[in-house]
This record gives structure tokens, C-alpha cells and sequence, in this order.
């Protein structure tokens, strides 16, 4: 057994929701520098020099990158040799998103009922999703993902023969769709395969696909390069005036299905890209 | 170009969509909740919180404000949300409205019927953003929190024409 203390385990919560919201990854940085390197598009191109300058900004400043500052969204990995000591993690996690939300300025953008709309005013609840796993490692991914990208994906029970040229149409027709709408330059994540729930959280993982331990396919591999280089050419461009980058990067996840199924999932994210891995 | 407050319609007329213009002076931020209830006294006839005409209305819901700084990252949301509620704003007399993304033609049609244009700011640049904010103040709906008409004074706040009076829009024709 592996004991973690829970006080470390919300401090660790906690630091992390504010550093993603605050402080651009290098990641970020050097797709900020390539974009603004491959585009001609005189506005596009200052367009991204301001996105780049935001981001140095709310680093120094240790302000947010976006005022949307998101839903927490937690994919965890639970060893079944690990034994949090001290509480319960579900209870670490919402102590430290709290915690972190509030003592980092960070926006409180979730409402208690999707009707009445009535802030919590803590950011809570996160949304998380738990896997078991052999052993004593404790592997936590966390996004900060906002809504103005959320509310720009889509999922499709697709059939059999739809295929991949019936994949590729369906992202396509949804970033046409998004447009400007969703903050591009965008990060696309296709989830391809499971059931109506798993194909979205498939989409989603898709989204920091870097993060999981992906064993590389060929196909997927083409597919998202064909993809990219696609989307690319719809001139979307930053901010939707135009231009070379409409997007990052593509992202795709496939699991086993049904026979009669092919569902696909969209999940969109901004140009501003948030997560972080933390491994116990 | 820098326009400043209050705006007279007329200046409108000579930008274009795809020009970056600047604005100094007030503007009012107002995102889902408050244009439901701003739609709402409109419709009973009621007083408004601040004078619509000739404003600029910028939807947006700051961060909050981090102690020795002005305001917290204050980038624009999505406009189309705020759709149904646009053509009663802009009969009111709202002169800029401020987003990001694509309006629908119902709301194209308001703005030209209005003599209004429809500008965007770069979306996830509220740092930025926040930089050009000299002051702000809670005008209505303070119990929205984010989602609070606040006053905002600004400085060559950043902005470009997204829907002009001549009907071009830049997300269409770049």
C-alpha cells in the first residue's frame, strides 16, 4: 500500500488549476511562434502576435489567460494499491479546485442547475472521470476547458458504412460549422468507436492525447494528418479571419463497437490550451 | 482609428469590416443572464440601468479582480447566445455591440436596420484585454457575479468590425 496524505493531495489540486489558467505551457508558446511564422494574412498574423503577447502577459501577471477559466475536468488513474490518508479523493479534489479558484482570482463558472442557473460561486462540481488500476500509481490529467469551444462539438451515431471518409465529413461539416465561434486556432479531438457515453469521453481524452499512453496506429496516424492539413484549408484562420491555422492539432482516439455501430465524437477546444498531468 | 463615447451613429458609417479600431471611454459589459433581464424591462417598459443609446455593450464576464490589479481577464464570449435578445437591445439605440463569432441574419438585419455595427475582440486575450480597462464599477445584477452589468472605462480598447453598415461581414468575405 502507498499512502498519500489528502493535505497534499488538495495542495497539489489546488496549484495546478491555477497554473494551468495562468501560465502558458511551452507547448502553447511554440505553436503560438510557429502559426505566426507560416501565416501571410496580415491581420491573422497580428491577431496571433496578440494572442502570444496575452498569454506572456497573465504569465507575469499571474492572472488568467482566458476570464474563462472552465470546468475542472479530472481524468484519474487509482492504483488499487494506493490509500489516501486522511479523506476521501473525490473530497481532495472539489478542497482543492475550491481552494484554487478562489486564492488564484480564477472565474466561478459553474451553475447548480442548467434552468434556474444559479452560481455555486466556488466553481464546483468538477467533472471526473476514475479508472482503476493495478498497482500503486496514482496518475492525475486536469483541464481547465471552457465553453465557448465546448458548446462548438458533436457526436454522430454513424453506421458501418459511413467509414472513414464518412469520419473525416462529419469533423469536417463540425469545425465549418464552429467557424469562429469556438477561439480558433482549435484543438480537434475525435473520439471514433465505444458507445454513445464512451465515444465522448473518448473525444475528450483525444484532447490530451499527449497525456495517455496511446500505443501509435497507422491509420490514425494518416487520419489525423489528412484531417489537419484539411481543416487547414478552409481558411478559417485565427479568430475566424482567415488564414493558414484554423487549427493545431488533431487528435484521434478509437476503442472496440458495436457491430451495427460507428459512433463519432467532436470535442473542440480553444487555442488555449490547459492540462496538466500530475503523477504520484 | 479611436472612437470615444458616447457614439454618435454617424461615425459608423466609414468603418469597415476587417479595420481594427480602437475605443476610449465607456462601455457596458452584458453576457446571458443580463440580456434576459435587460430584454425583460424593455419589454414591461421599465427603467433601464444605464442609457442604451449610443452605447457600446461588450459581452463579456470578467475574472475576479486580484488584489493591486484593475480588473481581472476580461475577453469576450461567444455572441450568438445573445441573439434572441439583440434586435430589443439595438431598437433601445445601442450603437457598438461587442463579441466573438458569427451573428445570425435576423441580427445582421437589426444591426443595418439600426444603423449599428457588430465588432469582435480577440477571444482568449482577457489579459490583454484587461490591460486596456482603466476602471470598473457593478451597475445592475450584482447577484450574477460574472454574469453582472458592470461600467467599464476604457482606453484604446481593441477591437475589429466584424458586420459594418454596408453589410459586409469578415467572417464571410476575408
Amino acid at each position: 500500500m502507498k499512502k498519500i496524505k489528502f493535505e497534499d493531495l488538495v495542495k497539489v489540486i489546488r496549484d495546478s488549476v491555477i497554473e494551468i489558467n495562468c501560465v502558458p505551457s511551452p507547448e502553447l508558446i511554440s505553436k503560438y511562434n510557429q502559426s505566426i511564422e507560416n501565416e501571410d494574412n496580415i491581420l491573422s498574423k497580428q491577431v496571433l502576435l496578440s494572442l502570444k503577447e496575452n498569454a506572456l502577459i497573465a504569465k507575469e501577471r499571474m492572472i488568467p489567460i482566458c476570464q474563462d477559466t472552465g470546468t475542472a475536468v479530472f481524468f484519474i488513474e487509482y492504483g488499487t494499491e494506493i490509500n489516501i490518508d486522511g479523506g476521501f479523493i473525490y473530497d481532495a479534489i472539489y478542497e482543492g479546485v475550491r481552494l484554487g479558484y478562489q486564492e488564484g482570482y480564477l472565474r466561478k463558472s459553474i451553475v447548480d442547475n442548467p434552468l434556474n442557473r444559479k452560481n455555486t460561486g466556488n466553481n464546483l462540481p468538477p467533472i471526473i472521470h476514475t479508472k482503476l488500476i493495478e498497482g500503486e500509481n496514482l496518475n492525475i490529467v486536469v483541464l481547465a476547458k471552457g465553453a465557448g469551444s465546448e458548446n462548438m462539438s458533436s457526436l454522430k451515431m454513424m453506421t458501418p458504412s459511413d467509414g472513414i471518409e464518412g469520419i473525416k465529413n462529419f469533423v469536417l461539416e463540425t469545425v465549418v460549422k464552429a467557424g469562429p465561434n469556438p477561439c480558433p486556432p482549435i484543438t480537434v479531438g475525435v473520439g471514433v468507436g465505444s458507445n454513445f457515453e464512451g465515444v465522448a469521453l473518448l473525444a475528450k481524452k483525444a484532447l490530451v492525447k499527449d497525456l495517455f499512453e496511446t500505443v501509435e496506429d497507422d491509420l490514425i496516424m494518416e487520419i489525423e494528418a489528412d484531417l489537419k492539413m484539411k481543416l487547414n484549408e478552409l481558411n478559417i484562420g485565427p479568430q475566424g479571419f482567415g488564414g493558414k491555422t484554423s487549427v493545431f492539432d488533431v487528435a484521434v482516439m478509437m476503442e472496440p463497437c458495436h457491430i451495427a455501430s460507428m459512433p463519432v465524437a467532436v470535442n473542440i477546444n480553444c487555442h488555449v490550451i490547459r492540462h496538466k498531468k500530475i503523477i504520484f | 482609428m479611436l472612437l470615444r463615447t458616447p457614439i454618435d451613429k454617424k461615425v459608423l458609417k466609414d468603418l469597415k469590416a476587417g479595420e481594427q479600431i480602437h475605443i476610449t471611454g465607456t462601455i457596458y459589459t452584458a453576457r446571458d443572464s443580463a440580456h434576459k433581464l435587460l430584454t425583460q424591462l424593455i419589454k414591461e417598459g421599465r427603467k433601464l440601468p444605464f442609457e442604451l443609446k449610443g452605447s457600446i455593450i461588450y459581452y463579456a464576464g470578467p475574472a475576479p479582480t486580484k488584489p493591486g490589479e484593475v480588473v481581472g481577464s476580461i475577453g469576450p464570449t461567444t455572441s450568438y447566445r445573445m441573439d434572441p435578445y439583440t434586435p430589443d437591445i439595438l431598437n433601445e439605440g445601442a450603437a457598438i455591440l461587442i463579441g466573438k463569432g458569427s451573428r445570425s441574419d435576423f441580427v445582421k438585419a437589426s444591426l443595418l436596420q439600426n444603423n449599428a455595427i457588430y465588432c469582435a475582440a480577440l477571444g482568449g486575450a482577457g489579459a490583454l484585454l484587461a490591460s486596456k480597462v482603466k476602471n470598473i464599477s457593478v451597475v445592475a445584477f450584482a447577484e450574477l457575479g460574472p454574469e453582472a452589468i458592470y461600467k467599464l472605462e476604457v482606453e484604446e480598447f481593441p477591437v475589429i468590425v466584424v458586420n459594418d453598415l454596408e453589410g459586409n461581414d469578415i467572417y464571410e468575405n476575408h
